[in-house]
């Protein structure tokens, strides 16, 4: 038997723990001292645990990934990050944050161009799920503003604001493959589609910006002052339409405060 | 370019009057209405929206998991077919498929 003093509970946790995410190794020598039956066999039943939870964390937080791969392929796919990338938060809604770029890498997921984006957008959403609960700036902070000092207005984000730029149809395929209901027996993608995610009130805005937006929108979250982000937004797409852009900002709720910065 | 160019508060002004005149012409009369003007409005100003997709959303850690009691270890088989990627059209008129490349 183990005496108190002899180990400490946490230098017995890492011990035990050394061998989980590896099949090749060994049960931990701490288990077989005594010598006990079946070790591996038992000690396989926590591996288990392990790399199933995880998968199924990755589950969790991307299912429109798993419905565009089906399950058997996703869960392949997964194993494979779980082993590749094991948790460093003990939160488990932190985990996975590294998976979109691992499907990028993934050599069987190469022939869809698409599924990182997706899984960007995917992760995006719960990162503003968690966060803070913020009011967002309602459109009268905008209409009490001094008009000569509009350049130079500088805005705070709202904890939940995201842009998710893409080279894929991330958007159009997020919002056919998130939820079970409305699968599509036939989808067409072909342009490329920034997205932003904001939370305004409980609920999670996911929507497709139009050119030039994101530059706009990126700006701003960055610190740029209103006139400087509205000249990077025109360079990048001469489509690009300012009303329109404030008044989506505004409505989505993708700032929670505003200050006249110093003049550029 | 020296000076970091901008658009001056003028333009800005205007661009302003004319996004808060697009808000307020949603000015609702009912919680609802005000909602679905919004979305309307959305739609105009952004594209698609998406809302109400937060049934059982939290993300994970919220379950128990791993019941299951024996991990396949192996690492034999990294592909198998399944799932809707063959509904989706690429551009380049080809199908989106799990084949190894």
């Amino acid at each position: 038997m183990l005496s108190e003093d002899s180990i400490h509970p946490q230098s017995y946790a890492a011990g035990f723990s050394g061998a989980l995410l590896d099949p090749a190794q060994m049960p931990p020598a701490i288990l077989n001292d005594p010598p006990a039956a079946h070790l591996s066999r038992r000690y396989n039943i926590y591996r288990n645990n392990v790399i199933v939870s995880l998968i199924d964390a990755l589950a969790a937080i991307y299912p429109a990934v798993q419905r565009i791969t089906g399950v058997d392929f996703f869960r392949a796919m997964a194993r494979f990050h779980v082993r590749a990338c094991p948790p460093r938060s003990p939160l488990l809604f932190e985990y996975g944050r590294d998976f979109p770029v691992f499907i990028e890498q993934y050599e069987y997921a190469r022939p869809l161009p698409y599924l990182a984006d997706v899984a960007r957008l995917e992760r995006a959403w719960l990162d503003a799920y968690h966060a803070a609960d913020v009011e967002p700036l309602p459109p009268s902070a905008f209409a009490s503003l001094p008009p000569d000092k509009l350049a130079d207005i500088i805005l705070t984000p709202h904890p939940a604001t995201r842009i998710v730029r893409s080279d894929t149809s991330s958007v159009t395929l997020f919002a056919a493959y998130r939820t079970e209901r409305d699968s599509p027996s036939s989808l067409q993608v072909a342009d490329r589609e920034d997205a932003l995610v904001t939370r305004p009130g409980l609920d999670i805005i996911v929507q497709y910006l139009p050119p030039g937006q994101s530059t706009f929108l990126e700006a701003l979250v960055s610190g740029h002052p209103l006139g400087q982000a509205a000249a990077m937004a025109f360079e990048d797409s001469s489509a690009f339409d300012i009303a329109i852009g404030i008044a989506g900002m505004i409505e989505a709720g993708a700032f929670c405060a505003i200050r006249v910065g110093e003049p550029q | 370019m020296s000076a970091k160019s901008a658009v001056n508060s003028l333009i800005l002004a205007s661009a302003l009057t004319t996004a808060l005149a697009t808000i307020a012409a949603a000015a609702p009369l009912s919680k609802a209405e005000g909602e679905a003007a919004m979305a309307a409005k959305k739609e105009k100003c952004f594209g698609v929206a998406l809302k109400g997709q937060n049934d059982c959303a939290a993300g994970p850690g919220t379950t128990c998991q791993g019941t299951s009691t024996v991990d396949f270890q192996g690492n034999a088989w990294k592909f198998v077919r399944g799932g809707t990627c063959t509904s989706i059209q690429l551009p380049n008129g080809g199908h989106g498929s799990l084949k190894p490349v």
